[in-house]
């Protein structure tokens, strides 16, 4: 007779031990979303309304200034070569590490860790001590007349350093779990290593695939310590988005630099809501495949 | 198609998978590579496959040297232990993958690819899934599937890994017969790798069974059951009895007691007694080679199975026979027990 009753104690015993009194979890979600305000909402608020604070006149004035329009265009460029370099590298990168064994692995793993390790100056004057006037190459290309540093290839190298682990780093978990298996299932019904590729390993990976294209292009747009130190600050020819910002708010042009400021929050907007739906994807594409 | 495979080796660091591994297959066979994990049975048939290299030895289809020719090249069916079927690709696809990779010059039309897989679909009895993902599929019709997919390019060899390792117990035994009638049908060389000795006895017609990267015994199922070469084979399978014992100049000694039963030409030396579990004659105490006592026993089918403690020896020594039911056994019953057949291994 007193079974029930007892199960039902521990019933009760086990809710209270899964959820927290209603008071605490308020003020824990409480808590969280008021850092969220203050510390994201309430910036990126800001940045729109100074944008904006001059009328939507002088914010498309701001955009449609020489200046501002080499930097957008510098930008895209810059992001547009380097997403598509490190889509291919990332590629290789983690076909070689999922799918194959080979001596050196986990140094070239860690290898491609490194420039999320380290600081984006010090990526940058790397290639400052390579192609700079004192440089390591820095005489040669100067007698051949060949300018990277303080120009569009150390931007864009500069850049692909930064980013280059965000594909690699998309793919290597994916690939690795879904293992080798269907490839070898290809391969023995005749098909060639690139149809393999194309056909089979490719349509397996694409979510991720876009995922690291999409935080290698946020990156890439957003970067400014490494570009920093290789741009030597040329207005109308080597400045990115990022720089100008720089340049615009110590000039004092609050507007124009937070209307650039714009466009760069608009594309981290847009990155999260994109970011969020391949989410969901690679969700679904990594559902164990028995039972 | 025939197979031969001589002198095969592959070591993985000091491990060796296969050592030297010999074995030819005649055409139309159905063969089972049976053995535990680690006996080397998938190594060697995914170097038949192309899928891996021997680090030396030679493998041969019809005579001609294969190891020449890459996986894709070697026209073989292969069906991975847990189907490797393409996610993003409807069953259909799935089939039809093997007549779409094919370089222009000998594809198919595509009217004949789409009659080619509905026939294989048809053959498998799946036809109405065709547009289905694999995901959406049981494991048993991925099975059928996989098959089909394997089929689509004409193999010459088909070759199953573990076909019907990640099947439930119900499912498995109706894809066994349908395999055999299945191979019946299409008659194509195959061999198929398992670890569990009753679908290899069930299904193959002849059964290689393997140990630490080398083969034991190579026979009939028949024969393998019957006249195990070796204590591996022997305890392998089917379920046996195993006693330590001492042959002694054609005597065969347990615990120090002359056993009275001959020891068929054994060598000299501290031996192995196997017994199969139905081979025990049951009679009263003192009628038999060994006398026990009846711990515990269990009625089930035709048989009765009793655990009984055999008596004389220093430490007890508890074995499980399987005894017709026509005298019924009882816990704390002295009996004596004759084996009717046994086989002893030096070792």
């Amino acid at each position: 007779m007193s079974m029930p009753q007892s199960q039902s104690y521990l019933y009760q015993a086990r809710d209270d031990l899964r959820t927290e009194p209603r008071l605490i979890r308020f003020l824990i979600i409480a808590i969280a979303m008021i850092f969220l305000i203050v510390f994201v909402v309430f910036p990126l608020a800001l940045v729109f309304a100074q944008a904006f604070s001059a009328g939507i006149g002088a914010y498309w004035r701001a955009l449609s200034d020489p200046e501002a329009l080499s930097a957008i265009r510098l930008t895209l460029m810059v992001a547009a070569i380097s997403v598509c370099l490190n889509l291919v590298f990332g590629l290789i990168a983690a076909w070689a590490i999922a799918k194959f064994d080979f001596r050196g692995k986990t140094f070239l793993i860690s290898l491609i860790d490194l420039p999320f390790s380290v600081s984006p100056v010090i990526s940058g004057l790397v290639f400052v001590l390579l192609f700079g006037a004192q440089g390591y190459w820095g005489p040669w290309l100067q007698s051949h007349d060949i300018h990277i540093l303080f120009a569009v290839p150390a931007i864009t190298l500069a850049t692909i350093f930064v980013t280059f682990p965000f594909v690699a780093r998309a793919l290597i978990p994916l690939m690795q779990e879904q293992g080798t298996q269907e490839e070898e299932a290809a391969i023995s019904l005749g098909a060639s290593g690139l149809q393999t590729f194309f056909r089979v390993t490719l349509p397996n990976i694409k979510w991720g695939v876009l995922y690291g294209v999409l935080l290698s292009n946020a990156r890439a747009m957003g970067e400014f310590g490494a570009v920093s130190v290789v741009s030597g600050h040329i207005r109308g020819e080597t400045n990115t988005m990022p720089l100008l910002v720089e340049i615009l708010y110590n000039e004092y042009q609050l507007v124009a630099a937070f209307a650039i400021a714009s466009l760069l929050a608009m594309l981290a907007l847009i990155t999260l809501v994109a970011k969020t739906i391949l989410e969901r994807h690679l969700d679904e594409g990594q559902r164990p495949r028995d039972h | 198609m025939t197979i031969e495979v001589k002198n095969i080796v592959k070591k993985y660091g000091a491990f060796a998978a296969l050592d030297n591994v010999d074995l030819k297959v005649a055409d139309g066979e159905l063969l089972a590579l049976l053995g535990p994990s680690g006996s080397g049975k998938t190594s060697l048939l995914r170097i038949i496959a192309g899928l891996d290299w021997p680090d030396s030895g030679e493998v041969s289809f019809d005579g001609e040297n294969a190891l020449v020719h890459g996986a894709g090249e070697r026209q073989v069916g292969f069906v991975f232990q847990h189907y490797a079927l393409f996610r993003h690709m409807t069953v259909f696809e799935n089939v039809a993958f093997g007549l779409r990779v094919q370089p222009r010059a000998i594809r198919k039309s595509e009217a004949s690819i789409r009659a080619r897989v509905k026939d294989l679909l048809d053959l498998v009895q799946l036809d109405w899934l065709s547009s289905r993902y694999p995901s959406q599929l049981s494991g048993g019709q991925r099975q059928r599937i996989a098959l089909a997919r394997a089929l689509a390019i004409e193999p010459r060899i088909l070759l199953l890994d573990e076909p019907f390792g990640a099947l439930d117990a119900k499912v498995r035994k109706e894809l066994r017969q349908w395999l055999r009638s299945l191979h019946h049908e299409i008659h194509v060389t195959s061999i198929f790798v398992t670890h569990d000795q009753e679908e290899a006895l069930e299904v193959a017609n002849r059964v290689v069974v393997m140990d630490k990267g080398r083969i034991e015994q190579i026979g009939s199922p028949g024969d393998v059951y019957d006249n195990p070469a070796t204590a591996f084979v022997h305890g392998f399978i089917g379920e046996s009895i195993v006693l330590p014992v001492d042959v002694r100049e054609g005597s065969v000694r347990l615990g120090g007691k002359t056993l009275n039963i001959a020891s068929d030409g054994a060598p000299s030396g501290a031996s192995k007694l196997f017994i199969r579990r139905h081979d025990m004659q049951v009679g009263p105490s003192g009628s038999g080679a060994l006398e026990g006592a009846v711990r515990h026993v269990r009625t089930f089918g035709p048989i009765q199975r009793a655990e009984v403690a055999l008596s004389g020896g220093e430490s007890e020594t508890l074995i499980e026979i399987d005894a017709p039911r026509d005298r019924p056994l009882q816990t704390g019953d002295l009996i004596g027990l004759q084996p009717r057949r046994y086989r002893i291994f030096a070792g």
